[in-house]
């Protein structure tokens, strides 16, 4: 019986854990059940709240001798429901290991525990003229440990990166137990590169060394209004295609900049169809010879206002309208669903068109709000939930986008991860070969299938079976609001 | 309605808003000390979302609801909105009604309920405390072994002022007058700080107010409210309003910022009754610094060269989002520089009752802001709340460093126009 395991597991962990930090009161537990999407929902059987990597440790192998599935979990801000628990396993909380080990500034670099959260790194190091260069929208709130297995970006990763360019080493427990360290520099395969990224499905990272940059000498925000998202667009590509590398290039299209002026004032130009917000750093005479270039392309493209921000006040009240965008679209829509998808920047204005196609075709209305630079979408999805069937049309339009990254040769998610909402989506973008690959990597570190089964792959199954395509209907959004972002 | 109408429940709509985005998390004290989901605004707000849909207040969960300071650092974080006030106040009123207590507990706070809404009881309390205060220090641990709440009042106890100020019930304005408003004077505040009350109502007439101060003022029913004693609450609330409409003034001016944060709320509060609400929507409050700000500085200040380290009261910066206003009134002060202290939007324990009934988090949060204060390097330490001071100052002495002479911001403003020497304020005594 699996409930009769996971009491033995609860009794024998109590000891090591500490009896406060072992969760199986029923009430508890369920505050636990889903993470920052929230229409997928499972009550963990057991949540434990580890402080250090030993405990970890002891958790893991438990579960390991136990044959009991286990799953991390962050600050639980994850969009795809990576860290949803399993009724039947153990749910490990990071969120009680969050120091700060060390600083070596001289070798930019930080040690930091998981828990730690992305912004407070940038802040323990802000005052000497350091940050960690990573931005996901959620960086106040999410771990480190859970953009390792995310491998999160952000409005500033189109010049900087990536997660996985700023991480130097790991320390990890293994999905047997054992404490390993990967670093960047070791000879051979690259472990490091596949850990990260991987969603919690290679086991659970304990120790992060981050790699820390040097703050820009000037930062410099264009604001431009265009008449429509084809326009601005085109000027995207005019910016890449000229040699420039900014540090961000943003778009909303008039649906987002509507909802972000109902929610903040954002006071962006009036009648945009939309703006771009090009963030330009780096030495003060480079960045002011390539804002001349940016300004002259955006009139160029058509571009009817341009604004400019030079100190951190004016780029804030730029920025102010983009960063409230998801949360904003709650005051024009009682739901929606946030998509993430990536298509190659050239097709930009034709997936575009046919987003607005698609939405006008299903009355589904689709604000779209963009990484313009690297090409990652994320169009919401608006529906009023108590219309009857309008959260069906909605998931359907929202899966219909994905398809449409597919087909530009795009990819099903720019940054948040696969978890289990997309696992559906991965024999739509790689072959039965593809996906039996990529499980003999997983099947090399977890050879059980105990670490966060379920996630990323379409059928959990176990090393050595034969692969199968899973079938059947995605739960809808049907009650309530979609919650998510 | 009567104050015992029946109960309301929690209102499932305002649970629906939250988006379970965890915005909330790093901002939250408990979460803050502990890391755990059912200690954090985002996850106390799933527990009563479980409670709607029938699942029982058991102890675990009323447990979690305690456990919050009430601090509304969530409210300020959350991008979506989500009225966690409105959402624990309910939610206190359903446990004070379906939770029963352990007999220990109803003791004590029969026996909080009891000496602080009322400031003739305080006043009685004034002389034992006077004269017992380092003797009960001594018998602290042993206070601390029968039951920790014991041992947290007598520690968070001030020194208490040998003379009782008595305010005159009007002050009149210094120079033409600019307007006419009234003062709350409080009961922790009036009886523990009369100082600050007095240099309100100084500060106020030498900026060309007229200072209307009501005699039979009581408590203003924060303290009620906040622990889910709706019907005393709403009593309270009434009484206060009733005091201030006889008192002829339109607007009270209040300097603590528990208090100010509920009376601003008092339409919501006496919602119930549709003659109450009105009469308490016409009464504007506002708190001390806020009004100052907004009525723009005419008396000459003074220099005073000080270092201050300035605490957001969690009442004033969250509830009342006055975050801006006090650090421009003691920025303006010559030769003034004001110090942050870092995690500012951090609780310091205080929290009402809080440092009452949850002794031990109220002390490692105490702590924590008391680390903080100190690597600010200031002289003094300036807040617009009574509790968070003694808060702070109990926590300096607990952990045996130095301690930093505290005043209100009203008393550093009330010291530069009057061109008083540095050491009134960091001599203490006389404040
Ligand atoms: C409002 C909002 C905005 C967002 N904006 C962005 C954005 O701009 N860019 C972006 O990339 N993402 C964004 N996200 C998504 C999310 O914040 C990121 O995916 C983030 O990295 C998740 O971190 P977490 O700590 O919350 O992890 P969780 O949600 O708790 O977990 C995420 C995954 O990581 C695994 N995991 C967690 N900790 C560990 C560990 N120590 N070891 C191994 N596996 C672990 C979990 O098992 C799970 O699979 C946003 C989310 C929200 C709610
Ligand atoms: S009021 Fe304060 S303690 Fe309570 S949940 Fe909100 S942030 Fe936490
Ligand atoms: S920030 Fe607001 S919406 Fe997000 S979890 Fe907290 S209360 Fe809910």
């Amino acid at each position: 019986m699996p409930g009769d395991t996971l009491t033995l597991l609860a009794d024998r962990l109590r000891g090591p854990l500490g009896d406060q930090w072992v969760i199986t009161d029923p009430v508890r537990l369920r505050t636990y059940e889903c993470d920052g999407l929230t229409y997928h929902r499972a009550t963990p059987g057991l949540v434990v709240l580890p402080e250090t990597a030993e405990q970890v440790s002891a958790v893991v192998r438990a579960c390991a001798e136990a044959g009991v599935p286990f799953v991390a979990r962050g600050a639980g801000t994850g969009l795809s429901g990576g860290a949803l628990p399993r009724t039947d396993g153990v749910l490990i909380v990071m969120s009680r290991m969050r120091r700060i080990l060390s600083i070596d500034l001289p070798n930019r670099r930080a040690v930091v525990e998981p828990g730690v959260t992305n912004l407070a790194v940038t802040e323990a190091v802000r005052a000497d003229g350091y940050y960690y260069a990573p931005d996901p929208s959620s960086q106040q709130v999410c771990s480190i440990g859970g953009n390792v297995a995310e491998n999160s970006g952000g409005a500033h990763c189109l010049k900087y990166g990536f997660t996985v360019n700023h991480i130097l080493a790991l320390e990890i427990v293994s999905p047997d137990g054992d404490i390993m360290q990967l670093d960047a520099l070791d000879p051979g395969y690259d472990l490091l590169g596949a850990f990260i990224g991987s969603e919690g499905t290679l086991g659970v990272a304990t120790k992060i060394t981050v790699r820390l940059t040097r703050a820009p000498e000037v930062v410099t925000t264009v604001l431009a209004a265009f008449p429509g998202v084809a326009a601005g667009g085109k000027a995207v590509s005019a910016i890449i295609g000229s040699g420039i590398v900014p540090a961000a290039i943003e778009m909303m299209d008039a649906l987002a900049i509507e909802a972000a002026e109902a929610a903040v004032a954002c006071r962006y130009p009036e009648g945009a169809g939309a703006v771009l917000i090009v963030e330009l750093d780096g030495p003060a005479a480079e960045v002011a010879g390539h804002f001349e270039q940016v300004e002259r392309i955006c009139r160029e493209e058509g571009a009817f206002e341009i604004r400019v921000a030079d100190d951190p006040a004016e780029r804030a009240a730029i920025w102010k309208g983009r960063k409230s965008a998801f949360a904003a679209v709650g005051r024009i829509s009682p739901a929606y669903i946030v998509q993430d998808g990536v298509v190659p920047r050239t097709a930009l204005p034709g997936v575009l068109a046919r987003i607005a196609e698609l939405s006008a075709e299903h009355g589904i209305r689709v604000a779209n709000v963009f990484h313009a630079g690297d090409g990652n979408l994320h169009p919401l999805v608006l529906f009023d939930d108590a219309e009857p069937g309008a959260g069906e049309r909605a998931e359907h339009v929202s899966g219909m986008i994905l398809d449409l990254c597919i087909e530009h040769g795009g990819s099903i998610t720019g940054e948040h991860g696969v978890g289990v909402d997309k696992a559906r989506y991965m024999p739509k973008m790689f072959t039965e070969d593809d996906l039996d690959t990529m499980q003999l990597v997983r099947c090399a570190f977890d050879p059980k299938g105990l670490s966060n089964p379920g996630k990323v792959f379409p059928t959990p199954r176990l090393c050595g079976e034969v692969p199968g395509v899973r079938k059947g209907v995605h739960p809808l959004v049907e009650s309530g609001k979609a919650e998510q972002f | 309605m009567t104050p015992s109408e029946p109960p309301h429940g929690i209102d499932a709509e305002l649970i629906k808003d939250c988006v379970h985005c965890g915005f909330c998390l790093p901002t939250c004290p408990t979460y803050v000390l502990w890391g755990e989901e059912m200690d954090s605004p985002r996850g106390r707000i799933h527990l009563m979302g479980q409670h709607v849909e029938g699942a029982p207040l058991s102890d675990a969960m009323a447990g979690h609801f305690d456990a919050c300071l009430g601090c509304m650092a969530c409210v300020t974080a959350c991008p979506s909105g989500v009225q966690y006030d409105k959402l624990i106040e309910q939610t206190r009123a359903v446990v004070e009604r379906e939770h029963p207590r352990p007999p220990g507990e109803r003791a004590m706070r029969a026996l909080v309920f009891a000496l602080f809404p009322h400031p003739r009881r305080l006043r009685a309390l004034r002389l034992p405390l006077r004269l017992g205060a380092p003797v009960a220090r001594r018998l602290l641990p042993r206070l601390r072994a029968l039951h920790p709440s014991l041992a947290a009042m007598v520690e968070l106890a001030p020194p208490v002022p040998a003379h009782r100020t008595r305010l005159p019930p009007r002050v009149r304005a210094v120079g033409p007058r600019r307007a006419t408003v009234g003062l709350l004077t409080g009961c922790v505040q009036g009886e523990f700080f009369p100082g600050v009350n007095a240099a309100t109502a100084r500060v106020l007439a030498l900026e060309g107010c007229e200072v209307v101060i009501p005699r039979r003022q009581g408590c203003c029913g924060a303290l009620s409210l906040h622990s889910g004693r709706e019907e005393e609450a709403v009593r309270f609330a009434r009484a206060t309003v009733a005091a201030f409409e006889r008192a002829g003034v339109g607007t009270v001016v209040v300097n603590a910022a528990g208090c100010g944060s509920t009376m601003k709320d008092y339409a919501t509060v006496l919602a119930g009754d549709e003659a109450w609400a009105r009469r308490a929507a016409e009464l504007r409050t506002v708190d001390v610094a806020e009004f100052l700000a907004e009525l723009g500085p005419r008396a000459r200040r003074h220099p005073l060269r000080l270092d201050v380290a300035y605490h957001d009261a969690c009442h004033l910066a969250h509830a009342q989002r006055v975050r801006a206003q006090p650090r421009e009134l003691l920025g303006a002060i010559p030769e003034l520089r004001v110090k942050e202290i870092a995690e500012p939007d951090i609780c310091c324990g205080s929290a009402g009752t809080y440092n009452l009934f949850q002794p031990e988090a109220a002390a490692e949060l105490g702590e924590r802001k008391a680390t903080h204060v100190l690597a600010a390097q200031a002289d003094l330490l300036v807040s617009a709340n009574p509790g968070c001071t003694m808060q702070i100052t109990a926590a300096l002495r607990r952990t045996g460093r130095k301690e930093l002479p505290i005043a209100h911001t009203i008393q550093v403003l009330d010291a530069s126009l009057r061109a008083l020497p540095v050491s009134a304020l960091t001599g203490g005594a006389s404040l």
